[in-house]
C-alpha cells in the first residue's frame, strides 16, 4: 500500500508539467471552442456578447461562401488517388535490388521534406504565367509546332498556356458564383495548378515511405509460392502484394482524407490569397479569415466544429468500408 | 519458341531488360523532382531581367544576389528566430512527452488509462479547431507578439506522449524494476535507466518537432506582429509581398531557408525514413 502512494505521487509528478499544458492548450480550448461556437463572440467587442444558440450554425447552412469553399475542399483532394497510386508504383520500383536506391529514395523526399513557404513561392514563381518557367516551356512548345496555326485553320478559337494561379477555370468546369458547372469554366485554373503541385510534394513522400515499409514486410515465401505457380508480375501484384499492402492502403487514405479535409491553409495564405474569386479558399483556410481577419471568433469556432464533425463521420466511414476491405 | 530460348530470353529480361527499364522510370520520376529545385537555384544566381528568359543558365552569374537579401530585409534575425523557438518547443516537448510517457508506460496510478484515452481523443481534433481559443487566450495574457506566444502553446504534445509511450512499452519492464530493488527513485529509473532506452523515439521525435516548428505557418503567422520577432516562414511571406516581383531575390531567400533542411535530412536519413514508418508524423 505504501509502494502504490509512493507510485501515485511520483506519477503527479512526471505528469504535471505535460498534463497542465494539455489541459490549458489542448482540451481546454476544445471544449471552449464548442462552447464559443454558440455565441456571437468577436474579438474587438463591436456586437455585445451573446449566447446565440445555433444561430451560428443557421447562419452557415445559409452562407453561400461555405458551400463553395467546401467543394474547393474536396475539389483539391481530387489529386489524392493519383499521388497515392503513384507512391505505390514508385515503392514497388524502389523495393527491388537495384543500385542507387537511397538516392533515389532521397530526390523523391526532398519535396516533402522540404515543404513549406519557400516550396511555395518557388512554385509561385513557376506558375507566373508571363515569365514562370511552365509558361516558357509551353508558350515555346506551341511556338514551335505552330498550333495556333493550326486550330485556326481548324477553325478553333486558337490556344494560349493557361493562367494558373489567376484562372478561375478547371477541368470540372465548376462556376464561380454559385454551385454548379458552365462550359465556359473548363481549363486549366488556379486549382489544378494547387493539384498538381500537391502531387509533386507528396508523391515521394511519407505514403512511399509507408508502402516500402509494407512492401518489406510481406513474406517472400508467398511471393515465391505464387511463382511457383506460374504467377506473373502482374498476378503476384494483383493477388499478392495488393491484397498484403491493404491495411497500410487503408491507413493512408485515411490519412490522407484527414489532412486533405483541413488542408490548403498555406497555399492559399502565401499563393493566393484564397482567390482568384475565392477558387482556391478551402474551408479551413475560411476559418482563418473569420476567425484572425474579420475577428469573428464565435462564427470561426462554429465552423471549425463543423469541419471537425466532417472529418470524424469521414473516418468512421472509411473505418466501416476498410473494416470489410480488410477482412480476407 | 522452344522452351530453352523463352527461359533465355526471360533471363535476359531479367537481368538486364528489367532494371534498365525501371531505373528509366525512377530517373524520369527523379527528374521530376529536381528540375524545379535546379530551377529555383539557377534562377537565385541570375540577374532579374534574365528570369523570364527561356535560357536556363544566368548570363551573369549573381551570387551578390544571396547578400542582398540580407540588405533588403533582416534574413538573419529570421534565421534565428526560427532555431530559437524550434529548438525551444523542441527540446520542452521531449522532456514534457517523455516524462509523461514514463507515467502512463510504467507508473501504476488510478485513473491512468482515462486520462492516456482523453489524450487519444485529442489527437483527431483539426489544429484550428485549438487554436481560436488559444489566440484568444493569448489576448488575455497579453503574450500575443513574444517569443513566449510562440514556445509555450507548441510545447505540449500529445502525440509525442502517445509516441513515447508506445516507445517505452517495448522496454522490458524487469529493466526499471531492477533499478528500484537497488533503490533507485522513480527519477533515477527514469532519467538513468528508460531514457537511455529511449534514445530511438527520442530523437524521431526531436527530428519531427524541430522541422516542425521550424517550418511552422499558421501559429506564427497569428501571433507576432513586429518584425523582429519573424520567424523565417513569416519572413519570406513579408518579403515575397513587399519585393514581390524580385524573382531572382525570392528564389536566393528560399535556397538559404531549404538548406538547413537538406543537410539535416542527409545528416539524419536513417531516422527520419524509420520514424516515418513507425508513425511519428501526423496526419
Amino acid at each position: 500500500m505504501k509502494a502504490r502512494r509512493h507510485e501515485l505521487r511520483a506519477a503527479v509528478g512526471f505528469l504535471l508539467p505535460n498534463l497542465l499544458g494539455f489541459l490549458v492548450f489542448t482540451a481546454g480550448p476544445v471544449l471552449f471552442s464548442l462552447a464559443l461556437s454558440f455565441s456571437n463572440w468577436h474579438l474587438h467587442r463591436t456586437i455585445p456578447f451573446h449566447w446565440i444558440r445555433f444561430g451560428n450554425f443557421v447562419e452557415l447552412a445559409r452562407d453561400r461562401e461555405f458551400w463553395l469553399y467546401s467543394i474547393n475542399t474536396v475539389y483539391l483532394m481530387l489529386g489524392m488517388p493519383v499521388a497515392i497510386a503513384g507512391s505505390l508504383l514508385l515503392a514497388i520500383l524502389l523495393s527491388q535490388r537495384l543500385r542507387g536506391i537511397v538516392v533515389y529514395r532521397t530526390l523523391f523526399y526532398l519535396p516533402t521534406f522540404t515543404s513549406g513557404v519557400a516550396l511555395m513561392l518557388l512554385w509561385k514563381a513557376l506558375y507566373n504565367p508571363e515569365f514562370g518557367a511552365f509558361n516558357v516551356v509551353i508558350n515555346w512548345v506551341l511556338d514551335a509546332l505552330r498550333v495556333e496555326a493550326v486550330v485556326r485553320a481548324l477553325g478553333g478559337a486558337g490556344v494560349s498556356a493557361p493562367a494558373w494561379l489567376l484562372s478561375t477555370k478547371n477541368l470540372l468546369g465548376l462556376e464561380v458564383e454559385r454551385v454548379g458547372t458552365a462550359a465556359g469554366q473548363w481549363g486549366l485554373g488556379a486549382r489544378d495548378a494547387l493539384i498538381i503541385m500537391g502531387v509533386w510534394i507528396a508523391i515521394g513522400g511519407n505514403n512511399m515511405l509507408l508502402y516500402l515499409a509494407g512492401i518489406s514486410n510481406i513474406p517472400t515465401e508467398l511471393v515465391e509460392a505464387a511463382q511457383l505457380d506460374g504467377a506473373g508480375r502482374w498476378a503476384v501484384f494483383r493477388n499478392v502484394t495488393w491484397p498484403q499492402l491493404a491495411p497500410t492502403t487503408f491507413f493512408i487514405v485515411v490519412m490522407s482524407f484527414i489532412g486533405g479535409l483541413q488542408g490548403g491553409f498555406e497555399q492559399a495564405r502565401v499563393m493566393t490569397q484564397g482567390g482568384p474569386a475565392g477558387t482556391t479558399t478551402t474551408l479551413a483556410y475560411y476559418i482563418y479569415t473569420k476567425a484572425f481577419e474579420e475577428f469573428q471568433i464565435g462564427y470561426a469556432a462554429a465552423l471549425s466544429w463543423v469541419l471537425f464533425t466532417g472529418i470524424f463521420i469521414i473516418t468512421m466511414l472509411n473505418w466501416k468500408l476498410g473494416g470489410k476491405e480488410l477482412s480476407y | 519458341m522452344s522452351r530453352a530460348a523463352r527461359a533465355e530470353s526471360g533471363g535476359w529480361w531479367r537481368r538486364r531488360g528489367r532494371p534498365a527499364a525501371s531505373h528509366a522510370a525512377l530517373g524520369i520520376m527523379a527528374a521530376t523532382m529536381l528540375v524545379p529545385f535546379t530551377w529555383m537555384v539557377l534562377t537565385s544566381l541570375k540577374p532579374l531581367q534574365e528570369v523570364e528568359q527561356l535560357n536556363p543558365l544566368p548570363s551573369v552569374w549573381r551570387f551578390d544576389n544571396y547578400l542582398r537579401v540580407f540588405e533588403q530585409v533582416p534574413f538573419g534575425r529570421y534565421y534565428f528566430n526560427s532555431l530559437f523557438v524550434a529548438s525551444w518547443v523542441t527540446f520542452l516537448q521531449c522532456l514534457t512527452s517523455a516524462m509523461a510517457a514514463f507515467a502512463f508506460a510504467r507508473l501504476r496510478w488510478p485513473g491512468r488509462d482515462i486520462v492516456f484515452r482523453l489524450y487519444l481523443a485529442t489527437l483527431m481534433v483539426p489544429g484550428v479547431v485549438v487554436m481560436i481559443p488559444n489566440y484568444a487566450l493569448l489576448v488575455r495574457l497579453r503574450l500575443l507578439d513574444s517569443y513566449l506566444g510562440l514556445i509555450v502553446p507548441a510545447s505540449f504534445s500529445a502525440f509525442g506522449t502517445f509516441l513515447l509511450r508506445q516507445f517505452m512499452l517495448t522496454i522490458p519492464p524487469a529493466l526499471d524494476e531492477a533499478a528500484e530493488m537497488d533503490g533507485a527513485t522513480p527519477w533515477q529509473t527514469f532519467w538513468d535507466v528508460v531514457m537511455p532506452l529511449c534514445r530511438a523515439g527520442l530523437v524521431t521525435l526531436a527530428i519531427f518537432t524541430f522541422l516542425g516548428n521550424y517550418g511552422a505557418f499558421f501559429w506564427p503567422l497569428v501571433v507576432i506582429q513586429s518584425e523582429h520577432l519573424r520567424t523565417l516562414p513569416i519572413g519570406m511571406l513579408f518579403f515575397d509581398t513587399v519585393y514581390g516581383r524580385q524573382t531572382n531575390l525570392i528564389m536566393a531567400a528560399s535556397v538559404m531557408n531549404i538548406v538547413p533542411l537538406i543537410i539535416l535530412f542527409i545528416a539524419a536519413q536513417r531516422h527520419i525514413v524509420r520514424g516515418v514508418q513507425l508513425g511519428a508524423v501526423k496526419g
